[in-house]
């Protein structure tokens, strides 16, 4: 079934090339950031006077909970699943993923998945989820969400579940296993460093989630009383296990991006990243320690002085190999010769951005002083902060670097800089007024506020900041869609980088090397020994490109298909989904498949 | 001919990468029946309305069933052992039997869940119900994932497909197996034996 060549709709169907995985991954998460962009501005023009009545307070909950899910599930992860898919093996010299087709069903089930959540706007009375991303018990209990708002949050988010997690087993065995040779881990380019460390959190965080999950769907089609306090239940065990998840998902939404501007700096100041070890090694370190502060987020609860104080403590300490990597991103760029491109505009913005967030983060690590913070718009500051002038400026910044790489053709640098400044100064005039929002007592998360609490003005500017946001991605996409045809041929190199995907044609072939590279240093392209030569005599076949398959996909439409049976209460459906998913499964075990 | 096919296989660790892929999904794991034995014991004595713990479990029912997943190890072991030598007559015997006592397992479960429900345990009833069959059913449920994949390498010993060739498979199946033998060794523990 090599049904990979040529480009009709089945070869992408039936894809099983990472690079086009990647691009599939890439374009149906841009599309899922601007959904979710969309109802950030709709959110943004209810707040933007006192009294305001764009949407009622039910369509307020729904779009504040599809924002939040759907940027953290549908467009930042996988925005960064999709550089992991296209540039990781082409950074470790490989000819594929470990699992090709188990690559492709990650990503149909993440489509799926995404497709489940967003298919409740559609259907009459829009019956979409509104108890937040974090859906706190017992809010989410029959009793106060008696529709299927909520189910259509915790199956969504379970079939994505499953759709992390095979991404996560595949890029671990990836990089671990299939580095060219002479690629020592101590060789490894950053970024893929980075998508390691981020594909342990995701295989031992989402495990995780799904039982927090499971409870809560137990509890809501069951009948029974985890969450539910009637019957002796606890929801503070909610909040347990969805920060358990949820902390080390913030550094999993944060750690690739720290890896793109790792590549980004030193490439545009000509420069090896400034001590790269420690860099590896603060990774590897915050990677262990996000699993030591979940309960930061639950300091209102009450957990008492001795786990607040802890808490407080290692959340303190987690600062330490975060303020590390960007003393060393500064001294990346010191002394180095600097060539200000798009990439590098958006990796500076990333790393001023980013520790502001740091700071602001460092703040409500005093449980006193988090007291006063939270539930206020200082925190939706603060994430921001983190989530928008981190890991998005960090993924534009990958996207102006790569864009070359992926499509053959260069960005235009004065778009590029346009949309930098004003996403900038937009995010800016966002994000940075609701620290003072906050502070000045307007909680989150409430579709309006009275007059008299004086930060209509405040409010102003940040829907105007917001609205300056939506305009920058305007002129990205003009900017994408002007050089499709016209843009600048990139060329193996464009930038003079240091690491392998720069040794070989934009985009790459299918197979992407015609002879896997031997690595003898930590920059192939920069070392005075460069790579070593082709080796005489060495076998110039032609390297087979993998062949396709419709297995994954199959198996991949089981899962929203069994999700449905508990949505409908029909038993049928959920033996339909399960002989789907099997069916998938078997065919693609037993099928020949030539990686 | 062979050579090719090891110089395709050849990975940086020098460990086959399903093999590798599978150790990764096992860690997984340890983290869903770590969170699912955690609420157990953190619910253990908060229910409002018996059945509870000591009124209802059969220490030695559930002893003979944690044996019969023990020996069904120790089938998996000589399976293994069958195929890699090449062994296929052996090879079926003993994957059958491995399968056959995952089964008994499953039925003992079975029969234990019916009556506890007979006597007044149910999901709804108490914390202790829902934490004790969410946790045991899941574990259940993993049991009947192995039988069938042990069923399925068992068809294909019959139909002669399963020769040294395929010993990594099999060997993939036993590290399952014995993975959800270990993690039942632990509920018994938590769960049956330290009330």
């Amino acid at each position: 079934m090599s049904a990979t060549k040529g480009g009709g709709l089945t070869s992408w169907l039936t894809t099983t090339d990472h690079k086009r995985i990647g691009l599939l991954y890439f374009w149906t998460a841009f599309v899922f950031f601007l959904i979710g962009g969309l109802e950030a501005l709709i959110i943004r023009a209810q707040l933007a006077r006192p009294g305001n009545t764009v949407v009622s307070a039910e369509t307020f909950n729904q779009l504040f909970t599809m924002h939040g899910t759907t940027m953290i599930f549908l467009a930042l992860m996988p925005l960064s699943a999709a550089f992991f898919n296209y540039i990781v093996p082409l950074q470790i010299g490989a000819r594929d993923v470990a699992f090709p087709r188990l690559n492709a069903f990650s990503y149909w089930v993440f489509v799926l998945g995404g497709l489940f959540l967003n298919a409740s706007w559609l259907l009459p009375n829009h019956p979409v989820p509104d108890a937040g991303w974090f859906g706190y018990a017992n809010l989410t209990s029959r009793e106060f969400s008696p529709g299927p708002n909520i189910d259509f949050w915790l199956l969504g988010l379970q079939i994505l579940g499953v759709a992390s997690l095979a991404a996560g087993f595949n890029f671990i065995v990836t990089i671990l296993n299939l580095r060219a040779p002479g690629m020592k881990m101590m060789r490894l380019p950053v970024f893929s460093w980075m998508t390691l460390v981020t594909s342990f959190l995701i295989i031992t965080a989402f495990p995780v989630i799904t039982v927090a999950l499971v409870l809560l769907m137990f509890d809501r089609f069951f009948g029974t009383h985890f969450y539910l306090t009637s019957a002796g239940g606890d929801p503070v065990l909610w909040q347990h296990l969805f920060w358990i998840f949820g902390h080390p998902e913030v550094y999993i939404l944060i750690l690739p991006a720290m890896g793109i501007v790792s590549e980004v700096l030193p490439t545009f100041a000509r420069k090896p990243l400034f001590g790269y070890t420690v860099v590896v090694y603060s990774g590897v370190l915050i990677g262990f320690m996000g699993w030591g502060v979940w309960s930061h987020h639950m300091f209102s609860v009450g957990l008492g002085p001795i786990a607040d104080s802890v808490f407080s403590a290692t959340t303190m300490l987690i600062a330490v190999p975060t303020g590390v990597k960007i003393f060393n991103w500064l001294a990346t760029l010191w002394g180095g010769q600097i060539r200000a491109t798009s990439a590098l505009h958006f990796a500076v913005g990333f790393i001023a951005l980013f520790t502001i967030g740091g700071l602001s983060g460092v703040m409500h690590a005093s449980p006193p002083a988090d007291l006063q913070q939270t539930d206020t718009y200082f925190v939706v500051a603060h994430i921001h902060y983190v989530l928008f002038g981190g890991t998005v400026f960090g993924l534009f910044a990958g996207m102006y670097y790569w864009w070359p790489k992926m499509t053959g053709r260069l960005l235009g640098e004065r778009l590029g800089k346009l949309h930098f400044w004003l996403m900038f100064v937009g995010m800016n005039l966002a994000f940075f007024p609701m620290h003072i929002i906050g502070l000045l007592g307007m909680p989150r998360r409430i579709y309006t506020y009275a007059p008299e609490l004086g930060v209509a003005k405040l409010n102003l500017v940040s829907t105007v900041g917001a609205f300056l946001i939506g305009a920058s991605i305007l002129v990205f996409l003009i900017n994408v869609w002007r050089t499709r045809k016209r843009g600048k041929v990139a060329g193996n190199d464009p930038w003079g980088g240091a690491t392998l995907e720069w040794t070989i044609p934009s985009p790459p072939p299918p197979h992407n090397f015609d002879v896997i590279p031997t690595v003898a240093s930590r920059l192939p392209r920069w070392s005075m020994t460069q790579l070593t030569a082709i080796p005489e005599g060495a076998e110039l076949g032609k390297p087979h490109a993998p062949a396709g398959s419709w297995w994954p996909l199959v198996a991949a439409c089981g899962l929203p298909v069994l999700a449905l049976a508990p949505l409908t209460h029909t038993l049928w459906v959920a033996f339909l989904g399960a002989a789907i998913l099997i069916t998938g499964i078997y065919r693609w075990a037993f099928e020949p498949f030539e990686v | 001919m062979a050579h090719a096919a090891a110089a395709a296989h050849h990975t940086s660790l020098g460990l086959d990468s399903r093999k590798l892929a599978f150790w990764a999904f096992i860690g997984s794991e340890c983290l869903l029946f770590a969170s699912l034995i955690s609420t157990y014991l953190i619910y253990k004595g908060r229910s409002l309305v018996g059945p509870y713990p000591h009124d209802i479990l059969n220490i030695p029912f559930t002893s003979i069933s944690t044996f019969d997943l023990l020996m069904s190890s120790l089938m998996m072991v000589l399976a293994l052992a069958a195929v890699q030598r090449g062994d296929l007559k052996w090879a079926k015997v003993w994957l059958f039997l491995t399968a056959l006592l995952g089964i008994f397992f499953l039925a003992g479960q079975v029969y234990e869940f019916t009556s506890f429900v007979h006597e007044g345990l149910t999901l709804q009833r108490n914390l202790f119900g829902a934490t004790f069959f969410v946790l045991t059913g899941t574990h259940g449920a993993h049991v009947t994932v192995g039988v069938i994949w042990l069923l399925t390498l068992w068809s294909r010993a019959l139909g002669g497909k399963l020769g040294k060739a395929n010993a990594l498979t099999v060997e993939i199946c036993g590290l399952y197996w014995h993975f959800v033998d270990v993690v039942w060794i632990v509920i018994f523990t938590v769960v049956y034996l330290i009330q």
